[in-house]
């Protein structure tokens, strides 16, 4: 078969359709990733099954080829495009088995930066992952980020910012916390492609993600160890 | 055999400037060698790019200096820069040190929603914006990428009617408001002649002008 010529996807087995849906992914296909969630949906699995197996694990997979520069960033946002199709079907579904998230995360990209590629792929990547994510957009100057906070009283703030000359005020952030003795109080999680671990360290975050599997992982991590902590 | 001539590493986007500098003030003594401008788009690795011009360099020049700003790089290129005890450009990115810096910081917070051109990026346009970011490909994406920009500011250094035309005709295609300020060469003029003074007159010779790419 060519690859070229179009072929049923309801002809595959649930393991082939998994690897379609893979390939799908990778290669920014949004329709026949919503049709695979369908099919999915129909064959009576879970939508978190769909979720974990063809969605999110799919996504890791174009994050590694990410990280190690076989995709680029036109790739990704294709690839996440097409995942978020999918998750729109799912996520009505999600709610109504009434499952608790794993953790609730406030995120948003620092005053005076408007990027929020990156920023939005990890809120997608953590909802993926069974967090509740209020995403506060950007160009958020301390009031948005205590303000929502506040409201939602989450267990991790997560900051994003793109350029060099607006992360430091990531740190204007942390310090409003650290003044307000609400420090201790949060995991903080900080992004953008300029940063690195040093400059999160140096700021007195809890630690630097440098991609959305990380975000996901570190955040899973942090929660475990503060819940054990509090046992 | 290493020379006092003055070697600037530089951004590939600087060389036309750089040449243009070095011919206006009779930098006989000056050097050029340009990393690619593709870099632009891959900050992460400038600084292991520069370091290895530098450790190159080390062997034909005693006076280095680096045309790059931060571009990016989070303090990585400071770190290496500190460690060889070599200069560099001020400020975040070639937009700065251009506009200058509290001029720069007026019209980023007046709108951070904002894409800079230069000279350099009108002339690459499509090759370093459209096509990098994948748009010639995927068209769908413009809408993506530029959700949250508002306005496209050209910061000219030697500007003329196609440039300007070409500045134009890019901020209608990311369909963003279109407005031009000129910033001249900026402080990469007035940093190179500070670095090119410190050369010891007598070590200034003539030479053939040339420029070198590595890749």
């Amino acid at each position: 078969m060519s690859d070229e010529e179009t072929f049923d996807l309801n002809s595959l087995n649930d393991q082939e359709l998994i690897e379609q849906v893979h390939d799908d992914l990778y290669n920014g296909l949004k329709e026949e990733v919503v049709e695979a969630t369908n099919i999915f949906l129909s064959r009576g699995w879970g939508a978190d099954k769909v979720l974990n197996d063809a969605l999110v694990e799919g996504m890791r997979i174009v994050g590694i080829d990410f990280r190690d520069g076989i995709l680029f960033v036109p790739e990704v946002l294709l690839a996440a495009n097409a995942m978020k199709a999918g998750m729109e079907i799912l996520r009505p579904l999600l709610a109504e088995t009434g499952a608790e998230p794993i953790g609730k995360v406030v995120i948003g990209t620092v005053k005076g930066d408007i990027h929020d590629i990156g920023k939005n792929l990890v809120s997608m990547m953590l909802e993926g992952a069974g967090f509740e994510v209020i995403n506060i957009g950007i160009n958020n100057p301390v009031e948005n980020y205590l303000a929502a906070l506040e409201e939602h009283q989450p267990d991790i703030l997560g900051m994003s910012a793109l350029l060099t000359t607006t992360m430091p005020y990531m740190k204007v952030v942390i310090d409003s916390l650290k003044q307000k003795g609400l420090r201790e109080k949060y995991i903080v999680l900080v992004g953008g492609a300029p940063l690195n671990e040093e400059f999160a360290k140096a700021i007195g975050a809890d630690a630097y993600c440098r991609d959305a599997a990380v975000a996901v992982e570190t955040a899973k991590t942090l929660i475990a160890a503060r819940r054990a902590a509090a046992h | 055999m290493r020379v006092e001539r003055l070697l600037v590493i530089a951004c590939g986007a600087l060389a036309r400037e750089i040449v243009a500098l070095k011919r206006l003030n009779g930098w006989s003594a000056l050097d050029v060698q340009c990393l690619p401008p593709e870099l632009h788009n891959r900050p992460e690795q400038i600084p292991a790019a520069v370091q290895a011009a530098i450790t190159e360099a080390r062997q034909t020049h005693r006076n280095i200096f680096v045309a790059y700003a931060d571009c990016g790089t989070g303090g990585q290129l400071d770190a290496v820069l500190a460690a060889e005890a070599v200069d560099r450009l001020p400020g975040a990115h070639c937009y700065e040190f251009y506009a200058g810096t509290d001029p720069f910081a007026e019209l980023a917070a007046a709108e951070p929603g904002t894409f800079y051109l230069t000279d350099f990026l009108v002339r690459h346009f499509d090759r370093l914006v459209i096509a990098g970011l994948g748009i010639d490909r995927h068209p769908e994406l413009t809408s993506q990428y530029f959700a949250n920009y508002r306005r496209l500011v050209y910061l000219s250094q030697s500007p003329n009617e196609s440039l300007r035309r070409g500045a134009r005709k890019a901020a209608h295609r990311l369909g963003l408001e279109y407005a031009e300020r000129e910033t001249g060469y900026g402080d990469l003029a007035n940093r190179l002649a500070a670095t090119v003074a410190t050369i010891e007159p007598a070590a200034i010779g003539r030479r053939r002008e040339s420029i070198a790419w590595h890749h």
